[in-house]
């Protein structure tokens, strides 16, 4: 073995230590928190836990309406958010081309970029002062806000994997232009749309500072669209911030719960995006 | 491109061949009719020995040119080269096996005595031989107009051969006591006249090859 | 053993198995005029003109670039789907000019099928691949009559016996082979006249390759057939007559047999010998 390859071996063995070194720290460092979490958390979880609306400290009490409004704030988001992310993703991919395509780009990467709270915000001029009190519509607006440039771009992406080839198929057989769109194009990059969509989803799930403004929160569980509503991230902010120990456990319980939530979003997008054809 | 470099190589040493294969044959002509007419036994043996390398040599081009064909699928002008000279090597060989034929005779010949008096086969055979020698020159060259002037002189061959044809017959009626080794001859002046229409089998292939034009025939 | 009496009888053989059944004069089917096509500044035809005749296979041979796909997408104006392109010159089908304004590209694109270099069938099950133009073209309504259309499309490209136990099964499931027929099928399904093929067996093993040859040689009695390929053997093994392209220009058009023993054109016989440049 002569000296360069000798030098070539030792470069080799030191980046391979080092690139093993920096997966372990990251994802030790997550596997600290995930488990730090469980370990604080299990002690509150309880089928009443999960059930019951909040009760004043010592009287026990659950998360069982935050879990009901995020679900709701979830749906209602992806109703608006969705569709509405889809359809900017198709006109990127199939339709703008050209200047016009450019300038929505360049504005869904900023709205991508945009902080949540600056959405919050927004939202709370827009809807919440003209109706005059928070509401859980409030809450799935701005959530849907920040789901439609995160949808719009992944949309985009799958929709340009679709080969060329399946276009020029389509309309050589006579088919129009938005028929080729929504009969094959959208059809096989289906699994991939759905990805992103399920990405959105479990990304506004996180969000705490967009619902301060709009959804608020509750002690109740909800009966209307058109008041406030409670939800995990606020549920757990609140009660960190409070100066009780058993609130604090409960924030515990429930950020393991929005975990497995997410988690749970996360495993139907891998069993959502099997291929099937 | 090496691809083509390739079929380049393959096809000038199947020319090579070919043209190797044609020389054997001018040179078992010549020297059969040398033996014929010095009468010395002794080349028309060396002509006898000598063709089963002509044989060999008539194999190997056939089998060359299977191996293009097949492996090479040459088209257009390669095509009709290779399927000139697959046409072609059979025909020399014959040539060869006509000038094998005319070397046996003149072993016979030559142990009788000597002919008196016999029309001279030389001329008919000096003219085969600058066909067949023009026809390789045509063939080489590709001149399909050289190779048109070669087939129109293979009318002389039959000319000559009909005047011999007539003199041999006149000696075998005054001279019976001739007439076997004047039957020898006829066969020999047959075979030069064989020979003619093989080179004009030749020239026509030089034809094709060139001008895609079949000739053959179509008098 | 017996004498004839009569000499023996002498029979003239036809020279190709199935040469254009009338034999001589078949009437034009696809005519070009003067045709020229530009990618942006760029001139990638120049005044092409040339007959296609009816129910007869030509074959487009050329080196890379030289214009020949560019061509035959012209004849179905798939090229329309490139931004940036113009084309100038008449391509008349049966008479009618295709680029003549107020021409229906769906319904030109319904009479001239194509089938594609890589083989591109939808992400749908092998029958809706073959209903679908079909449908988009709403040939019928009944359900019976479409799964007939269907099965008789898979029969004509010699696919029906390999997919009709499983044709609810997806279109990707089948060999590449198997792949390419099925588009052929889909192709056909819509009972097009005229049949493009842009390389259709390049990506295919000898045995698949040879499938499709024999089905393009069974095809013709029906179609007019023009395909382009890169393969000059397969070019001669299918086609009836050739054209040259190089560099946007049509060299010669001729009989195949022609075309490969004695070309008329010098630049024909460099190409067809591998002796370029």
């Amino acid at each position: 073995m002569n000296h360069s390859d000798r030098i070539r071996r030792m470069n080799s063995a030191v980046m391979t230590g080092l690139t093993a070194l920096c997966t372990l720290l990251a994802v030790g460092a997550l596997l600290i928190i995930l488990s730090y979490i469980a370990w604080q958390g299990i002690g509150s979880l309880s089928f009443q836990f999960l059930t019951d609306s909040p009760r004043p400290v010592g009287e026990g009490g659950g998360i069982g309406n935050a879990i009901l409004g995020s679900l709701v704030l979830l749906l209602l988001s992806s109703v608006i958010g969705l569709p509405l992310g889809i359809c900017v993703g198709v006109y990127l991919s199939e339709v703008g081309r050209g200047r016009v395509g450019n300038v929505v780009r360049f504005i869904v990467d900023t709205l991508t970029g945009i902080p949540s709270i600056v959405t919050g915000v927004f939202v709370y001029a827009v809807l919440v002062l003209p109706m005059r009190h928070f509401s859980a519509f409030a809450g799935g607006v701005a959530l849907a806000l920040i789901m439609v440039p995160i949808v719009a771009r992944t949309t985009e992406e799958m929709l340009k994997l679709v080969p060329h080839s399946l276009r020029e198929g389509a309309l050589a057989l006579g088919a129009p232009q938005w028929r080729v769109t929504l009969g094959v194009v959208i059809p096989a990059a289906a699994p991939g749309i759905a990805t992103g969509a399920m990405l959105a989803i479990a990304r506004v799930s996180g969000e705490t500072a967009p619902l301060l403004f709009t959804a608020f929160g509750s002690r109740f569980f909800p009966t209307s669209l058109n008041e406030p509503i409670a939800s995990l991230t606020v549920q757990i902010y609140n009660y960190a911030i409070s100066p009780y120990d058993e609130w604090h456990a409960q924030a515990w319980a429930a950020t393991l719960v929005l975990m497995t939530l997410v988690l749970g979003i996360n495993i139907m997008v891998r069993f959502l995006t099997r291929k099937k054809f | 491109m090496d691809l083509h470099r390739h079929l380049d190589d393959e096809l000038s040493s199947l020319r090579d061949r070919v043209l190797l294969l044609g020389g054997e044959a001018e040179q078992a002509l010549e020297r059969a009719m040398y033996a014929l007419s010095k009468r010395d036994s002794e080349v028309a043996r060396q002509v006898l020995d000598h063709d089963d390398e002509v044989d060999h040599l008539e194999v190997e081009i056939d089998r060359q040119c299977i191996d293009i064909i097949a492996l090479r699928q040459p088209a257009a002008r390669d095509l009709r080269f290779v399927i000139s000279v697959a046409k072609m090597a059979p025909v020399l060989e014959r040539i060869a096996d006509h000038a094998c034929n005319i070397a046996r005779a003149a072993i016979d010949l030559n142990n009788e005595p000597e002919l008196q008096s016999v029309p001279d086969l030389s001329r008919m055979a000096k003219h085969a031989l600058n066909m067949l020698r023009g026809a390789l020159d045509a063939f080489t060259s590709g001149d399909a107009v050289m190779a048109r002037e070669i087939i129109k002189s293979d009318s002389e061959i039959n000319d000559l051969y009909n005047h011999t044809f007539h003199r041999l017959i006149e000696l075998m009626v005054t001279e019976p006591a001739t007439a076997t080794r004047d039957a020898r001859l006829l066969f020999v002046a047959k075979h030069l006249e064989r020979i003619g229409d093989y080179v004009t089998d030749i020239c026509e292939l030089t034809v094709y090859m060139a001008e895609a034009a079949f000739i053959k025939h179509n008098k | 053993m017996p004498v004839q009496t009569e000499p023996p009888k002498i029979e003239v053989g036809s020279r190709r198995g199935s040469a254009p059944a009338s034999g001589t004069s078949s009437s034009t089917k696809v005519a070009v005029r003067d045709l020229n096509f530009f990618y942006g500044r760029v001139q990638a035809l120049h005044n092409i003109s040339i007959e296609i005749p009816e129910r007869i296979v030509m074959a487009f041979i050329g080196p890379s670039g030289c214009g020949k796909s560019t061509f035959l997408r012209t004849l179905n104006r798939m090229n329309d789907v490139i931004p940036g392109t113009r084309v100038a010159g008449q391509v008349l089908i049966d008479d009618q000019d295709i680029y003549a304004p107020g021409a229906d590209v769906v319904e030109l694109r319904r009479r001239v099928g194509m089938v594609f270099q890589k083989s591109n069938p939808f992400p749908k099950s092998i029958f809706d691949n073959v209903a679908y133009g079909l449908r988009i073209n709403r040939v019928t309504s009944s359900g019976s009559e479409l799964a007939g259309r269907v099965e008789e499309a898979l029969k004509d490209a010699a696919l029906w016996n390999e997919v009709k136990d499983r044709l609810k099964t997806s279109a990707l499931s089948l060999s590449g082979g198997q792949q390419q027929r099925l588009c052929i099928a889909r192709a056909l399904a819509i009972r097009p006249e005229v049949l493009l093929m842009d390389e259709p067996a390049s990506a295919l093993d000898p045995i698949a390759t040879s499938k499709i040859e024999e089905l393009i040689f069974d095809l013709k009695k029906q179609y007019t057939i023009v395909i382009v390929t890169h393969n000059m053997q397969q070019a001669a093994r299918v086609s009836d007559t050739t054209a040259f392209f190089l560099l946007g220009k049509l060299i010669e058009v001729n009989a195949t047999e022609k075309m490969f023993t004695a070309p008329n054109e010098k630049l024909t016989e460099d190409y067809i010998t591998g002796r370029f440049g």
